[in-house]
């Protein structure tokens, strides 16, 4: 059951992205291009987005999910150097290219070599995160 | 043609399609739709609930493969140059891990939860991101 949901959610993910514009990586640099002919697709997508998840996550107050134990802890809200180095770090990247990870596997199947090559450079990057953080740990612990 | 023109509303309509996906994820699993959380899980081994992990992938890789094919094509107009790809692969990859999160997980699930960490974390890889596309047109013209 949960695979079936988990399946249906990333179809309608994929769908969404597709339609929306979001694989397609002129679109979304055209909207981190302030400078020049900006385009506001982008803000569009988010917000539309925003609209349903702000209903589940009221109705995620109480009770549990249809098949799994329980809905996430409330979030946190330290900022952290981690959070915002990685997040300067994913802004250039997405904006060298114009893909993140959800529009880089959506495009999978028509994004040629530059798609493939794209996503194994991220793939790489996620596989070497963990021991490069316990590296960083064990020289400035505590950060 | 007349979809340049109303991009917006395809935008609007494609991004209640994402938000009713993380619904369903949230409301039948309890996980949160982060797809740099989902990869990520499965590349470095730290991810449990692969089964679950695995399935979202698999749709969304495959649903719009079918679009594809069915006839609804989308160029994704990515750059030739290799070592764009692969230094903005590395950069997405490692900072995404880092944070925790990306467009998705912090930006879509996290702004809509009202998360601190999710603004902080989205107005950064926005503004990172303004800066890059920036700097390479009037630097390189590309």
């Amino acid at each position: 059951m949960r695979r079936v949901l988990a399946l249906l959610s990333g179809a309608l993910f994929g769908a969404g992205l597709h339609v929306s514009g979001m694989t397609d990586t002129a679109r979304v640099r055209g909207f981190l291009d302030f400078a020049g002919a900006w385009d506001p697709t982008l803000a569009f997508v988010m917000g539309g987005a925003i609209i349903p998840m702000l209903i589940a996550w009221r109705v995620a107050r109480t009770g549990t999910p249809l098949a799994g134990d329980a809905f996430p802890a409330p979030p946190r809200h330290d900022i952290t150097r981690p959070l915002i180095a990685g997040s300067v770090l994913f802004g250039i990247g997405w904006g060298l290219v114009g893909l993140c990870p959800g529009p880089a596997l959506a495009s999978l199947s028509y994004g040629g070599w530059p798609g493939l090559a794209f996503l194994a450079a991220m793939l790489a990057g996620m596989w070497t995160t963990p021991p490069l953080r316990r590296a960083l740990d064990r020289r400035a612990p505590g950060t | 043609m007349i979809v340049a023109e109303i991009s917006w509303l395809y935008g609007l309509i494609g991004g209640l399609m994402i938000g009713c996906a993380g619904a369903v994820l949230l409301l039948g699993t309890g996980r949160v739709m982060g797809a740099s959380g989902i990869i990520g899980g499965l590349v470095d081994g730290t991810g449990r609930d692969r089964g679950t992990n695995a399935a979202f992938l698999l749709g969304l890789v495959g649903m719009p493969a079918m679009i594809h094919l069915l006839g609804w094509q989308v160029d994704t107009q990515a750059t030739t140059q290799l070592w764009l790809l692969i230094l903005g692969g590395v950069a997405v990859g490692l900072g995404t891990r880092f944070a925790n999160g990306c467009t998705s997980g912090h930006g879509v699930c996290g702004i809509s939860r009202l998360s601190q960490r999710g603004f902080a974390a989205t107005l950064t890889y926005i503004g990172a991101g303004v800066l890059t596309v920036t700097a390479l047109r009037l630097g390189l013209g590309l």
